[in-house]
């Protein structure tokens, strides 16, 4: 353990770059991505399937499937560097500093054994020392602060016998049972009803409130970003296109990708009828991937530069930060004539 | 139009279950009772959560499940009549037409593009079958010139009729899957979850090319889904569906400025906006509990259990589906006191 953990963010990652080695060749899934992370803070991680969201996240818990490989970066998890672990300090690390739950829930708990018995595998796995009662207890403790009624039925129930809400539940119960600092999220309400996302969202802000933990939320779903998180990183093949806290990402968003995503988005509350405005194309062959800037053959403001070099990062003010050819130009026209200066005229 | 103002499609009191083996009584109660007309031209959107009933509504209006009871009259056609009496048995025999002429006219786009697309066939074979059960085309080269014209008109190459489904994407293959329902000619299509297995940036081409279609070939169409953003922007009405009954039905506007069932409140509160400051400030409903199971549905109001306003009467009468102000219906027992 390191000492004086405050001096450390909870999460650090920095240039992260991993790449799936098949035979038709390198699929660059993450490509170079940097973020940080602190204690109590909720990051939305939005994107398309492909986008390289959840490899992301797998990279941090070490489980990468072959032919999945990091090959670059580092990842730095309260002062320690998570990719020099040995499969040893891996197995320790996962689930009891980071616990991870997923997209379907009946596919994560082992359909032969009672939930009541995976909740304590999953705490005896990580602490040697609890007796078997007091592990007992703590489940049922843990699936009281889900949610989960009638506690000691449940307890000795297997996972067909509960609804797929209360699953959620229970695989939230088990990823945090050991009270790990970082929970990650991967899509946790894609395959539930919206009344059952509603229930799991509160949940999950409620916990998160009690226990100063952060979360990684992966979801494509906008709408449940603005509701959970903090701040917001947008991925498009493999790149942090932009980021930002949420308010900024939402009311002031600095690059075409994420406009065009909340564009095309109809909104329950729209007054009026408004033809959508999607974004063209389709996603990128993350085989061959576009020279320059990935999003650039779908983008409206396409110029000839945004074929050839990736831009950097521009810094927009208060973290948020994006990666396009038209900021770069707004900041080289200088800010002194107008700050909403349109760069479109300069192709 | 003359015609807009005419029914397309009524449906009365449908009512589909599904008998299970082994268990006593009527079985899965996917559908009870549930009455609507959509008039021509017109998209009505069904919202519900998984289990609702709403693709088995969908599904037994075109007769790809059979009903239990009830009346489908389509374009003043009966295709089904079975009218139950109050105890819920049928009064006499079920009368039901040859559907082929008809299935010309009534088709259906499914949520799965590439579950619902023959592996083994080209794109060009899928279209095309359509088209030779129907006896659509004069010849050969007829017959390749609709398929070509259908692949333009959603948006793909015409070369890609050589193709198999698997070299497409998921947003072309919903492409193809609505070129097949095009392929006849059809007045009347179901939407059964068109968009939902597609990427987000995907969802609004395909509602876009949705609507360009319902205004060039004058289609009229139910469109089911579970999202109700998407439900709201592209219907002129909504059906709010819960546990096999439809609880609420109106304009779609009016559907979302005033809701009059609980249910439909606490759906509208659900959904997720895409707006942090109004998240913040928002008001959720957050219901207790699940969904209870269709096999053996609460009886009186199906959704007392889980009503915040649920007071006796709710679980012993069944409440009736009514008019409550001009073309918004429900079915609550509140609205009447």
């Amino acid at each position: 353990m390191t000492e004086g953990k405050e001096n450390h963010k909870l999460l650090e990652v920095k240039d992260l770059r991993v790449s799936f080695f098949t035979p038709a060749g390198e699929v660059k899934a993450v490509d170079g991505i940097s973020y940080d992370l602190d204690y109590g803070e909720v990051m939305g991680v939005v994107g398309e399937s492909g986008s390289g969201k959840s490899q992301e996240a797998y990279s941090i818990m070490g489980l990468l499937q072959s032919p999945g490989k990091v090959i670059g970066g580092s990842i730095t998890f309260e002062g320690q560097d998570v990719l020099k672990f040995s499969k040893e300090e891996m197995t320790a690390f996962r689930g009891s500093k980071v616990a991870m739950i997923f997209q379907n829930p009946m596919t994560c708990l082992n359909p032969v054994y009672t939930v009541g018995n995976q909740l304590v595998e999953a705490l005896r796995a990580h602490n040697k020392t609890i007796s078997k009662e007091d592990a007992q207890k703590r489940a049922m403790e843990m699936m009281e602060m889900v949610g989960i009624n009638n506690v000691e039925k449940r307890m000795k129930q297997y996972p067909h016998e509960f609804s797929g809400g209360m699953r959620q539940r229970v695989m939230i119960a088990m990823g945090l049972i050991c009270h790990p600092q970082l929970l990650i999220a991967d899509e946790p309400t894609t395959a539930l009803d919206v009344t059952i996302q509603a229930q799991i969202l509160e949940l999950m802000k409620d916990l998160q409130k009690k226990t100063r933990m952060g979360i990684i939320f992966i979801t494509h779903n906008l709408g449940v970003v603005a509701d959970i998180c903090d701040k917001v990183s947008v991925m498009y093949a493999g790149k942090i296109v932009e980021q930002g806290p949420v308010d900024d990402i939402f009311y002031r968003a600095a690059h075409p990708y994420t406009l065009g995503l909340l564009r095309s988005m109809p909104r329950v509350d729209a007054e009026n009828y408004e033809r959508l405005i999607p974004i063209e194309g389709t996603p990128v062959d993350m085989l061959n991937p576009p020279e320059g800037c990935p999003f650039a053959p779908r983008c409206e403001h396409c110029m000839k530069i945004c074929l050839k070099k990736m831009p950097p990062y521009v810094e927009i003010g208060g973290n948020h930060r994006s990666a396009c050819w038209l900021r770069v130009l707004e900041r080289l026209n200088g800010k002194n004539q107008d700050k909403e200066g349109n760069a479109d005229g300069n192709q | 139009m003359e015609t807009s103002e005419k029914n397309l499609l009524e449906v009365t009191r449908l009512r589909k279950y599904f008998p299970v083996k082994g268990v006593k009584g009527p079985g899965v109660q996917a559908v009870q009772d549930v009455s609507f007309s959509i008039k021509r031209g017109e998209t009505l959107g069904l919202v519900g959560e998984s289990g609702c009933g709403k693709t088995t509504l969908g599904r037994t209006v075109l007769r790809l499940y059979e009903p239990t009871g009830g009346r489908i009259v389509y374009d003043g056609s009966v295709l089904y009549d079975n009218p139950l009496g109050s105890d819920g048995k049928p009064l006499g025999k079920a009368s039901a037409v040859n559907m082929l002429p008809y299935r010309r006219k009534m088709q259906i786009i499914f949520q799965d593009p590439s579950a619902s697309l023959d592996p083994r066939m080209t794109v060009g074979e899928i279209i095309g079958e359509a088209i030779d059960i129907h006896k659509l085309a004069a010849g050969k080269a007829d017959r390749l010139d609709m398929i070509k014209e259908l692949l333009s008109r959603v948006g793909l190459n015409t070369e890609h009729a050589n193709r198999y489904p698997h070299e497409f994407s998921g947003g072309q293959q919903q492409r193809v899957g609505i070129a097949r329902a095009l392929a006849v000619k059809p007045e009347f299509i179901v939407c059964d979850e068109p968009i939902s297995a597609l990427d987000v940036s995907i969802q609004s081409q395909v509602v876009n090319m949705l609507e360009d279609m319902q205004a060039q070939l004058g289609l009229t169409y139910l469109f089911i889904a579970h999202d109700l953003s998407v439900v709201r922007h592209i219907s002129s009405r909504i059906g709010v569906m819960y546990l096999g009954s439809m609880v609420e039905l109106g304009e779609s506007y009016e559907l979302n400025r005033h809701p009059l069932h609980p249910y439909t409140q606490t759906l509208l509160s659900a959904v997720p906006v895409p707006d942090p400051q109004l998240s913040r400030t928002r008001k959720r409903i957050v219901l207790e509990g699940d969904i209870p199971s269709p096999m053996n549905p609460p009886g009186g109001c199906r959704f007392h259990t889980r009503c915040p306003y649920a007071a006796e009467r709710c679980s012993q009468e069944v409440p009736e589906f009514k008019e409550h102000e001009p073309g918004h219906w429900a079915a609550c027992h509140l609205l009447e006191s």
